[in-house]
């Protein structure tokens, strides 16, 4: 049986002005039988991308294929013709990208968009093909599958989006599907129901397909075999039950372990036998909102923060999880004063701190530190290091000269980096390396709280799982209390030692590690559990079958006005108990907290 | 706020790229170039190489041809056109260069004063902009030399500040797009005043696009200035500049004169460089993904 | 979305308001007794009592100003005091020449440049692209009256083709008057075409970077199709912005052409209001270009509007 895609020996490089060719992509071989799924995994830079794409005969602007052969059922698409090409690409080929918004033109329709490959290609007359785009709506359960052709793509939910994507690129009936990261940007939960879309539909297609990701379990899933990238060139090869379990290159080892926090089991951390009762920060009953009109009687517009109350203890780090939109980056904004709250207080050391930054003082301020989400844009990019670090020294601490760059020499040594970076600008650091400077910049002001904003997401698994190391270093030499926000509910577990779970800007859970994440459960904790896809092999399949399980695909969150915000989404919900009333609090052993109607 | 990790490009992250902050040009920008630096060292040294004073009458009879005394002929009064023309070089650029840096101060001033403050000034200052913005360049120029006559300092006052509001919303614009990076909101979370804000953390980072701006509101400038002149309402007589001089030789051209003509030519030749050097700045990729059209 | 259109029209009715105290203020500060100036050198002091009498400057300004700006709404106004003509008779005439320029310029250049535009953001980096390129790039460089000294010196003295004084007697038939017209024409037709295709190659360009754009690449939609059906669409909000700042340059900016023409267009009328110090008819001349200005625009902005897709089906 001839491959539908067989690679041999491909070479890509990026041609320099001043220099010999950068080498992107080394000598990567590859097959792919009908019907198979292949998994390529690896880092960002590890060319998995550009691998994949070579499979439509195509470059990114900056890149050329320099050698190797690129074989679609037999024929050698680098040497084919511009207009051959052309006619391959969406008809033989499809390809989905990772950013469905990207994707998607905003001055077209839905269904002219994913109907157009059919269309130009002649596999199906128009009229073929809205109905063909019909029936894979309704397969990849998009709701309103008869007139959602004839929408925009800014009416529909980024969920949608990544399905619709899927039917655009199923509705030529391709050979071979290349699917790009297409879960990475989604909400855990999200990314459950899309996962379950896209393997349905391909074995119903019988087509092949190529799924690029970072993210192992995800492989677990959806793969059949697993080539594992790194620096353009291939570590090694496999079935993926051989490559999870028992991986035989160093590289494959180290990524499994990255992708395995140990703590799920919420092991106790030992730092309760004695608990310091003065917390250093606590948050009191905080409510905030967005849009004009904040003060005064008058409603806000956008409340985002509903009654919100936690304690940070010195030396504690307090994690605070929760989907996108659930108000965790607020939390950190109003703490920080960045945002005043409308209701609420916040204490430092039991003093009350104003809410707004301009009326704060000046110890007020130094000690409590952001560390941002986006490295990238974090630090003045026209800023050399010393100055990026230097400034909080001078600013807070008043040094100067010989004890200011004494100073910045021992942050870079905390943050393990080497003294000569302090001459550097950011564009010439990596991604972690910047995730450090970060955590210096904040550490430089002496501060008794550090506010993490999500300060791994836009990192690699790896240097994510190195940087999790760093804080907790960290935090055993300096004693500093952290609020960790992510949405990775498996990196807090492993780094907290209390978590605070957060739907739609309410408290649902709070407690001690071990406790919030052994049941009783509240229901969407519940969710939050079961959604982290785990490292095992037909994970998915099982979850499925449990009924439990209610995404929040087609709804958006809102906010009920009433009774539990949860109540929409929510297995157990009773409508007349639920969404009516105040949620009652139900305390637990430890400072265990769930707010739910039921009793667990 | 969505949390959404970007689609990375290949190449992205690499920890041994360097700075690279250095502008190559091309061999066409490269031109340009040369022909700019050549008008301005002309500007400073013009009046001593010229053979003649720039006012001084040679000759009784207008539009001589070429000949040894006058390199390329003379005007309607008799006055040699080479002169006339390395004199009027400190004359425009002098004034275009003057009136830009006004426009510039004043536009980047108030720019980013209004996106760094936002409220009431951002609206107040927004407002009037587009009022002046409203007003058709020239004619605002007429009226004010009309009221006030057109020495140097006015002409320069009023491009100045009939420019400045295009610098004005480049700036403001600029300065938008900076203040919600994340640094921006470090630098505010940490406490800093408005100031260091301002001069600091925004201003380094809209240098560049700033300073290809400057370039074509210089050549705009260029252009406003010598079509005042050319209406005769720009530069008086007997000082030399490129403008007058075509609008006073324009006669010229019906008798087969290209009196009019040669510093029409120094016009061009400054503008159209000027426009090639910020052109092959600004432009470095033109439609790198368009070419994979197929 | 009819909300933010009736804010676009309030706040262009805003900046007319605004802009007619300015050009009202900008015209009283010229310095000198109007009444002197008005009558010259040889003016009895009972011809310049009685002068100012009639003109009203003994009154305060604001109540002149009410007054001008009520004679303008209902359209009178005034007097021009050169031979006494109503200014409204004079600007007719003068405007109709005027916006015949404009519609033949613009009726031959927009559609050209927003062709040559595309052509040039289809095939980026070929030949026809680089010539493009620099074409305009040499047309936008360079002062108006350079590009009309150089045709008037090509086809009127050195071919003899065509007359280089746009002379309108008003008697000429077909043939006499696109002779007389060419030239001028030409002239406003190359220099707006210059910032037309670049800004439409500009504006294409820019979005044929983008992502979508890609997709499209990659799903083997052909050139034509992406340039047309994809890219134009969201290309359009730019060009159609220099179309109309370029409209509006066509009535208000073209004073150099009109003079170095001697076309009888609306901008040299103001001028020579200007250098008479004839005042109503200066600020009546400034006001209707600044309505067309800002008319243009308020045009432009709603095009936009309706244009976008987000606004027109909200989610």
């Amino acid at each position: 049986m001839t491959a539908v895609l067989h690679i041999h020996n491909l070479e890509i490089e990026a041609p320099q002005t001043d220099r010999r060719p950068l080498r992107i992509v080394k000598d990567v071989s590859l097959k792919i039988q009908k019907g198979e799924v292949v998994a390529l995994i690896g880092e960002s830079g590890s060319g998995k991308t550009t691998i994949a794409l070579s499979a439509l005969a195509y470059c990114k602007p900056g890149l050329r294929f320099s050698g190797g052969e690129v074989l679609l059922n037999g024929r050698n698409l680098l040497r084919m013709a511009a207009q051959e090409i052309r006619g391959i690409r969406g008809r033989r080929v499809a390809y989905l990208a990772q950013s469905a918004a990207a994707t998607f033109n905003p001055a077209l329709t839905i269904g002219e968009q994913v109907t157009e490959s059919a269309v130009i290609h002649g596999v199906l007359s128009p009229a073929e093909a809205e109905k063909r785009a019909e029936e894979l709506f309704y397969a990849l359960e998009l709701p309103d599958p008869e007139r959602l052709g004839r929408r925009y793509p800014h009416q529909v939910s980024g969920g949608q989006l990544q399905r619709l994507m899927a039917a655009m690129a199923l509705c030529a009936k391709p050979d071979l599907m290349i699917l790009d990261e297409p879960t990475t940007a989604l909400d855990v939960t999200t990314q459950i129901e899309v996962l379950k879309a896209f393997k349905k539909v391909i074995r119903e297609e019988g087509a092949a397909a190529v799924y690029v990701t970072h993210d192992l379990a995800v492989v677990a899933q959806i793969a059949d075999q697993v080539t594992v990238l790194y620096n353009g060139e291939v570590q090694e090869h496999g079935p993926v039950a051989q490559i999870i379990d028992n991986p035989a290159h160093e590289y494959t080892r180290r990524l499994m372990e990255a992708a395995r926090p140990s703590s799920m089991t919420g092991k106790s951390k030992g730092l309760h036998a004695n608990p310091d009762p003065d917390p250093v920060i606590e948050v009191k009953n905080v409510s905030a909102a967005y849009g004009h009109g904040l003060v005064g009687p008058g409603k806000p517009k956008n409340k985002v923060l509903h009654h919100v109350s936690l304690k940070v203890q010195r030396a504690h780090v307090v994690g605070v999880v929760g989907e996108s939109g659930c108000g965790k980056s607020t939390l950190v904004n109003v703490i920080a004063g960045l945002l005043p709250a409308v209701s609420g207080d916040i204490l430092l050391d039991g003093q009350r701190l104003a809410p707004f930054l301009k009326q704060r003082c000046l110890s007020e301020l130094r000690r409590v530190q952001i560390v941002f989400q986006m490295a990238d844009t974090a630090l003045n990019p026209r800023q050399r290091i010393k100055q990026i670090l230097g400034r909080p020294l001078t600013f807070y601490l008043g040094l100067h000269g010989v004890q200011k760059q004494n100073r910045i020499a021992a942050l870079l040594d905390m943050v393990e980096l080497p003294r000569a970076f302090s001459d550097r600008f950011p564009p010439e650091l990596s991604g972690g390396q910047k995730q450090r400077i970060n955590l210096a910049r904040a550490l430089a002001a002496d501060p008794d709280v550090l506010l993490c904003d999500e300060v791994i997401s836009s990192l690699d698994a790896i240097v994510g799982a190195n940087v999790i190391q760093l804080l907790k270093a960290l935090r055993r030499k300096t004693g500093v209390s952290f609020v960790f926000i992510s949405h990775d509910l498996s990196t807090v577990a492993d780094f907290s030692d209390e978590i605070v779970v957060l739907y739609a800007g309410h408290v649902v859970e709070q407690g001690p590690v071990h406790r919030v994440l052994s049941p009783p459960f509240h229901p969407y904790t519940r969710l939050l559990v079961s959604s982290i896809p785990e490292l095992r092999v037909g994970w998915l399949d099982k979850i499925l079958q449990n009924q439990d399980m209610t995404s929040g695909i087609g709804l958006t969150v809102e906010t009920t006005a009433q009774g539990c915000a949860f109540f929409r989404r929510c297995p157990l919900a009773v409508d007349g108990t639920c969404s009516r009333g105040e949620v009652p609090i139900q305390t637990y052993p430890d400072g265990h907290l769930i707010a739910c109607h039921h009793s667990l | 706020m969505k949390q959404t990790i970007e689609a990375k490009t290949v190449g992205d992250s690499n920890p041994d790229a360097p700075a690279g902050k250095r502008i190559k040009l091309s061999w066409v920008g490269k031109l340009g170039l040369f022909i700019v630096i050549f008008w301005m060292v002309i500007a400073l040294i013009g009046p001593y190489i010229a053979p003649y004073h720039e006012a001084e009458l040679i000759a009784d009879d207008s539009y001589l041809p070429a000949s040894s005394q006058f390199l390329i002929g003379s005007d309607y009064l008799g006055r040699d056109i080479l002169s006339r023309i390395l004199w009027g070089t400190r004359t425009t650029i002098g004034i275009s260069l003057a009136a830009t840096l006004l426009a510039y101060f004043t536009g980047i001033t108030l720019g980013i004063a209004a996106a760094a403050r936002g409220g009431w000034t951002d609206m107040g200052l927004s407002r009037v902009n587009d009022v002046f913005l409203a007003l058709p360049n020239i004619m605002l120029a007429l009226i004010v030399i009309a009221a006030f006559g057109s020495s140097i300092p006015i002409l320069i006052a009023t491009a100045g500040l009939v420019y400045s509001c295009g610098v004005f919303r480049v700036a403001r614009a600029l300065a938008q797009e900076i203040s919600v990076e994340s640094y921006v909101t470090a630098a505010k979370a940490r406490g800093e005043g408005s100031w260091w804000i301002i001069t600091r953390e925004i201003l380094p980072n809209i240098m560049m696009p700033l300073a290809t701006d400057f370039g074509f509101r210089l050549v705009f400038i260029i252009l406003f200035i010598s079509s005042l002149s050319f209406l005769g309402l720009g530069v008086q007589p007997p000082t030399a500049d490129w403008g007058s001089m075509v609008r006073e030789n324009m006669q010229g051209l019906s008798y087969g004169s290209w009196a009019a003509v040669w510093p029409a030519i120094a016009i061009a030749t400054l503008t159209i460089s000027l426009n090639l050097v910020v052109d092959d700045i600004s432009a470095q990729s033109g439609g790198e993904l368009a070419k994979k059209m197929i | 979305m009819g909300s933010m259109i009736a804010r676009r029209i309030a706040i262009g009715l805003l900046t007319l308001w605004v802009v007619s105290v300015v050009v009202f203020i900008g015209t009283e500060i010229l310095p000198g007794d109007v009444a002197q100036i008005i009558l010259g050198q040889s003016a009895t002091p009972e011809n310049l009592a009685a002068l100012r009498a009639e003109l009203r400057l003994d009154e305060p300004a604001f109540v002149r100003y009410f007054d001008w700006l009520g004679g303008m709404l209902v359209g009178d106004l005034g007097v021009s005091k050169a031979g006494g003509a109503t200014i409204a008779s004079l600007i007719q005439n003068r405007l109709s020449n005027t916006l015949m320029m404009a519609g033949i310029v613009t009726l031959i250049s927009v559609p050209l440049s927003v062709l040559i535009g595309l052509l040039a953001a289809m095939h980026p980096g070929t030949r026809l692209d680089r010539i493009v390129s620099f074409g305009t790039l040499s047309v936008i460089s360079v002062p108006e009256f350079f590009v009309a000294t150089f045709l008037v010196l090509i086809l009127a003295v050195q071919l003899k083709w065509l007359p280089s004084i746009a002379y309108l007697s008003g008697t000429e038939n077909a043939w006499d008057l696109i002779r007389a017209l060419a030239l001028p024409v030409f002239t406003l037709a190359i220099v707006i075409s210059g910032q037309m295709i670049r800004m439409t190659r500009a504006s294409l360009l820019n979005v044929l970077a983008t992502p979508y754009i890609e997709m499209a690449i990659l799903k083997g939609v052909p050139r034509k199709r992406i340039v047309l059906r994809h890219a134009l669409r969201n290309a359009i909000g730019p060009i159609i912005n220099v179309i109309v700042l370029n409209l509006a340059y066509l009535v208000s900016g073209v004073v150099i052409v009109e003079t170095i023409f001697a076309y009888p267009g609306l901008a040299k009328l103001m001028i020579d209001g200007v250098q008479t110090r004839d005042l109503a008819l200066v600020q009546a001349c400034a006001m209707i270009f600044c309505t067309t200005y800002v008319a243009l625009i308020l045009l432009a902005d709603i095009a936009a509007l309706l244009f976008n897709p987000r606004l027109r089906h909200p989610s």
